[in-house]
């Protein structure tokens, strides 16, 4: 009796044949439009900050270390592949890359950072300190732009010359803990 | 070197205890996924158990919340020695959306020390065998942390401001 029912699942499985993929041994491309881990161009970003605005799991932290020069940290640990960054950015700076295989034992492999050049006012040198000035700006970057109430007494507002503590003090920030 | 270490702490079958500690149940599902003919992960000799007792890994899916924290930190303290972590999904890594809300404690490594960490929401299966096989050295590590830079400009704008409002005496006539 079990040696039939053996015969017929031998007969039953023939028809598909292997159905298991090799997939570790073998590259196996993703569907079409798969949202995996966000690549940026600093090329083409502007430094806006729609990105870190819009960012559901606050992945996006913005610091500005001087008047000219903004820091962009992008932490890969909370990130949820929304694509919604992708959706919001402008200048199409941040796209969606096809990379899932990011399995690590150290949480700041994922981790993106990138340094940009913000112009200034050709006049005054600094218009666009948003931080003190515009009230708009500020209501709506406020609970954005750093990550903790901590971050923001590292670096308070954008300072009118580059300091060189404000700069240790923001790469030695570590990831929110309890 | 902690593959290699997997590799001579576990020569055999790893037996996995699946531990939800607050997760969506997409984790989950892909957990499950990966145990089907299709993705079948028992080629490498893992099965899932029903014990903390009788399991070498366990399988983190969730961002660890308030009531299950202390259950986490038992199971944990059950599983004979040697053991390993798997963080699954953004939950477990760090938090996800959640990481800084009152009744989530910020993500596994909180409660039990994560060894590997597979990011996603929820994780491809393949992204899950991946983490897998890198644990157990099938694969080499393929995420690097990646530092980008604009070119930087060579004139200091300040300095050049202020030679250029120093040279215009036109300003000082229109203070007055």
């Amino acid at each position: 009796m079990w040696l039939t029912s053996k015969i017929k699942q031998i007969l039953l499985v023939l028809k598909p044949g292997v159905v298991t993929l090799k997939y570790p041994f073998e590259p196996r491309p993703v569907a079409k439009d798969f949202r995996g881990q966000p690549a940026w161009d600093h090329h083409k970003c502007v430094g806006c900050g729609g990105c870190a605005a819009h960012c559901p799991a606050r992945t996006i932290m913005i610091r500005d270390l001087c008047q000219e020069l903004r820091a962009m940290v992008y932490d890969g640990t909370r990130c949820t592949y929304c694509g919604r960054c992708a959706d919001v950015c402008p200048e199409d700076a941040i796209a969606m890359t096809e990379q899932y295989e990011l399995a690590t034992d150290d949480g700041n492999d994922i981790t993106v950072r990138l340094e940009l050049f913000m112009l200034t006012c050709r006049r005054c040198g600094r218009c666009y300190n948003m931080e003190t000035t515009n009230l708009i700006d500020k209501m709506g970057l406020k609970g954005f732009r750093y990550d903790q109430l901590e971050m923001r007494a590292v670096i308070p507002r954008a300072t009118e010359r580059f300091e060189a503590k404000a700069l240790e003090e923001s790469d030695r920030y570590k990831r929110p803990q309890t | 070197m902690l593959a290699k270490l997997c590799k001579k702490a576990f020569p055999k079958s790893l037996w996995v205890y699946h531990c939800n500690s607050g997760a969506c149940n997409g984790c989950d599902i892909e957990i499950l996924n990966i145990l089907t003919p299709y993705y079948d992960v028992e080629r490498f000799g893992i099965k899932v158990v029903a014990s903390p007792r009788h399991a070498d890994v366990m399988l983190l899916s969730g961002a660890v919340t308030r009531p299950t924290f202390p259950l986490v930190k038992k199971a944990f303290a059950a599983m004979p020695e040697p053991k390993l972590v798997f963080g699954v999904g953004s939950c477990a890594f760090g938090g996800g959306c959640w990481f800084d809300t009152y009744h989530v404690s910020g993500g596994g490594a909180t409660a039990v020390p994560v060894n590997y960490y597979i990011p996603g929401c929820p994780p491809r299966p393949e992204a899950i065998i991946y983490g897998v096989a890198l644990a157990l050295g099938l694969v080499d590590k393929k995420a690097v942390p990646i530092d980008l830079k604009q070119v930087e400009f060579p004139i200091d704008a300040y300095e050049r401001n202020k030679a250029w409002e120093d040279r215009n005496v036109i300003y000082e006539l229109l203070k007055h």
